[in-house]
């Protein structure tokens, strides 16, 4: 058994190291390090309340919206307001083009990148590969970048900019949108789309997004061969490299539901478990400390009621993430899961047949896209211009509220209590930090801990591969994890 | 152009990320056509590069101890100095190093030093509320020269870290400062009193204002959303902002104005702190408190008191509305 440890672990959100007990050829064990803490908990304590819209959004750079909508809801939630149908919209089409583009930047930037690897030099189908999606060098980067900078220009015309607005509040969306600028907003999805279906699929979003088994899905990407088709290249080297097999998890899929309007959650929200969806007790959520820098508070890790403080000198701790375990269990949030909850039947076959792996992490990222593209363009027809996007109301001074919404990671959660007008508590588990969590009491590991566990290593790599492969399969956001 | 590549290493600390992905987010041109006209040969970039582990280290490594050039260094987020000065909160992964050790050796080997962000300025949001973290800048801590650099710190160039504030940073404030440096046209003359350049800082936010006319009648905004100036009552501080995001849009057409909420001054040391709710105007006998940063106080209430007898009913009435609903004709125009 020796010791292998991987960090910085680079084309992740914010700073990761990956400790590994390796055989001669395979991971025996892993440990999940998040190496760096701001403390955004404590520093939002004492501040007025409306502040946690400029404060929360910068916990993360690339799931600001995401912040922002966690930390509107919960101070919406402090007297239950709901929001007009026009600002409902607009919110969930800016939150869609970040969470989008996050499932975007992921594929091209940060996880195909690692097929261009010269470890894959001897397979047939790595030069193809490497042409297309090498870092920064690749073709796909500078077909990707303007698609990317495209899309986000509705966060120009509906939220001011991205990242970190302030136009997501509890009572709407503070930028109402003209006649002509609806028209422009509809003009840049169509502009997506076509990059969409021109480059990343080759097809139509509304097939792709018809997709309902895994056989349906191979048998697809192997008839796109004749056209570009991004995804179809990664299906093609993952059934290579057989990464149907790699990463499983058997954990619960968890999410909190993704963009409400008066219809309910377009994903639901609830558990998947053992193969069948089932109710989500959010009382169940705790965050344990056993083996996180922090002390441990009061109330068995309640969010809504402890707030345990950094300590640095902890000898059994490894890591700033804490441990949120739902009852006693760990749970996986992520595209995946949402589309495991809310019973897209391609997923479902995928994880019957082989299991929460590094290639079903992966489609459903890609089944998103070619799903919540055309959610958006319904949305922006539904938007009466002439409408209210905010219905002001002040915030009520004392009380408290849950804001949850599902990140592109997963799902993400806002505690909070107000009194007299300030944050007297405030805690945060983001998507991450369920997903990367160090173990628990009871010396549970965390989701990546055991998906890592039995990952191959080839002759002579102090850097595996398939590591690499499972660990950016998460699409981890360590900013957001320890916040 | 520079006729060798410039050798640009990308480190990231106690940040959101958020610059790095604003940066992507590139325009005319997008970010890998700007990194191919400035000649760099990007050494390592946490988000974009494909080394990782024992082979990133390696790269940062030979920078930090002499053995390989660097032209650019580029931080992004806070110098992470706590708990109690040992900079354990943010460990470099994969070693047992303070990130802060390995901030400074990079930084003292590069002919330039770019602060990217207010956080790598100036300590920026992760120094807010007491700065339990100890989160600095590379050559400031908030107002006071200083941070993890020291106050006479000049890199091999003669100039001191340039601090491109912001939070984020707009794209074409980094790519044009990038491409100044590879033209060998970035100087002295090149940044302002705070390090910053000239480039975006010699502008107010309040230029090219698509509210400047509800500003000239003081027609204020009452509640986020709404048309008018957000000045007396809103907590907009871009009469004293030093950036040119309205001009420069954001996101092909945007800002924090034009999405009808208050700049919050974001590019200067110590925003995180305004020392009020950050859309509440303070005020002290009905005046606001922060007014236009040259003018003189007098002045400033006489032309507002006159100005407000003269306010056109267009502009009073659209002031608390959220979209405007006049048009600019005699007598009564509708859109």
């Amino acid at each position: 058994m020796s010791r292998l440890i991987i960090g910085p672990f680079n084309r992740v959100e914010g700073d990761l190291e990956v400790r590994l007990d390796t055989s001669a050829d395979q991971v025996q064990r892993a440990e999940v390090t998040s190496p760096l803490y701001r403390g955004f908990e404590r520093m939002l304590h004492a501040k007025p309340l409306p502040d946690a819209l400029v404060y929360a959004p910068r916990i993360c750079g690339i799931c600001s919206v995401s912040q922002s909508v966690a930390a509107a809801r919960a101070l919406a939630a402090m007297d239950n307001r709901a929001i007009p149908p026009a600002g409902a919209h607009a919110i969930n089409i800016v939150h869609a083009v970040e969470n989008l583009a996050d499932h975007f930047t992921h594929f091209y930037l940060f996880f195909m990148p690692d097929f261009a690897r010269e470890t894959y030099a001897p397979e047939p189908w790595h030069q193809a590969a490497a042409e297309r999606f090498a870092a920064v060098k690749g073709t796909a980067t500078r077909d990707a970048l303007p698609a990317r900078a495209g899309l986000m220009q509705l966060m120009g015309i509906l939220a001011g900019k991205w990242p970190h607005t302030l136009s997501i509040q509890p009572d709407g969306s503070t930028r109402a949108i003209t006649r002509s600028e609806k028209a422009r907003a509809g003009v840049i999805l169509t502009g997506f789309r076509g990059y969409l279906e021109r480059t990343l699929f080759g097809d139509r979003l509304e097939n792709v997004a018809a997709l309902s088994s895994r056989d349906a899905l191979y048998a697809w990407a192997e008839a796109q061969a004749a056209r570009p088709s991004d995804f179809a290249h990664f299906i093609a080297i993952s059934r290579a490299l057989d990464l149907a097999s790699l990463g499983r998890t058997s954990v619960p899929h968890m999410s909190f539901g993704a963009y409400p309007n008066a219809d309910g959650h377009f994903f639901s929200r609830g558990l998947f478990r053992g193969g069948v969806g089932t109710f989500l007790d959010l009382g169940a959520i705790a965050e344990d400390v056993s083996h996180a820098w922090y002390r441990q508070g009061g109330e068995h890790g309640s969010p809504m009621h402890d707030a345990p403080p950094p300590d640095a000198t902890r000898e059994d701790a490894y890591s700033w993430c804490k441990a949120p375990r739902l009852g006693s269990e760990p749970v996986e949030v992520g595209a995946l899961s949402r589309q495991l909850v809310a019973g897209h039947p391609l997923l479902r076959d995928i994880v019957r047949l082989g299991g929460a792996s590094v290639e079903a992490r992966i489609v459903a990222r890609m089944l998103e896209l070619a799903l919540v593209v055309p959610a958006m363009e319904r949305w922006l027809a539904a938007i009466d211009t002439d409408a209210a996007f905010i219905d002001h109301r002040p915030l009520p001074a004392n009380g408290e509220g849950v804001g949850l919404t599902e990140a592109a990671r997963g799902s993400l959660g806002h505690w909070l209590r107000g009194e007299k007008g300030k944050i007297d508590h405030y805690q945060i588990i983001a998507p991450t930090t369920w997903n990367f969590s160090p173990r628990d009491a009871n010396g549970t590991p965390g989701p990546l801990e055991q998906a890592l566990e039995g990952v191959p290593i080839r002759a002579g790599e102090t850097e595996p591969v398939a590591v690499q492969h499972v660990v950016r399969s998460f699409d981890p956001c360590m900013v957001c994890t320890v916040h | 152009m520079a006729n060798r590549p410039l050798r640009l290493l990308w480190l990231q600390s106690g940040g959101c990320g958020g610059c790095t992905l604003s940066l992507i987010g590139a325009e005319s041109p997008d970010l890998a056509t700007a990194l191919d006209a400035a000649n760099v040969d990007l050494v390592w970039h946490p988000s974009l590069s494909e080394e990782t582990g024992a082979e990133a280290r390696a790269k940062i490594e030979a920078v930090a101890e002499g053995q390989e050039p660097l032209d650019i260094f580029c931080l992004e987020g806070s110098v992470m100095t706590g708990p109690n000065g040992t900079g354990l909160f943010h460990r470099m992964a994969g070693t047992d190093t303070p990130m802060m050790a390995v901030i400074e050796k990079v930084a003292r080997r590069a002919r330039y030093v770019v602060a990217v962000g207010s956080c790598a300025a100036f300590g920026g949001i992760t120094a807010a509320n007491g700065n339990e973290v100890g989160a600095i800048g590379l050559a400031y801590d908030g107002k006071q020269a200083g941070g993890l650099l020291g106050a006479d710190f000049r890199s091999a160039s003669g100039l001191p870290v340039i601090n491109i504030s912001g939070c984020p940073i707009h794209p074409d404030w980094f790519v044009e400062t990038l491409l100044q440096i590879s033209a060998g046209a970035f100087d002295v003359v090149d940044i302002d009193e705070w390090a910053r350049p000239v480039s975006y800082t010699g502008h107010l936010v309040h230029h090219g204002c698509s509210r400047n006319e509800f500003y000239e009648f003081k027609a204020s905004a009452e509640q986020l959303s709404h048309m008018g100036c957000m000045m007396e009552n809103l907590g907009c501080k871009g009469t004293q902002a030093r950036a040119d995001c309205n001009i420069r849009p954001w996101n092909g057409s945007g800002s924090c104005l034009d999405g009808n909420y208050p700049c919050i001054n974001c590019t200067a040391p110590g925003f995180e702190e305004p020392g009020h709710a950050f859309a509440a105007t303070p005020k002290i006998s009905g005046i606001p408190v922060g007014l236009p940063t040259d003018m003189p106080k007098a002045w400033f209430v006489a032309l507002a008191s006159l100005s407000k007898a003269a306010t056109p009913a267009r502009l009073r009435e659209d002031a608390t509305k959220d979209r405007l609903t006049a048009l600019p004709t005699r007598g009564k125009g509708k859109r």
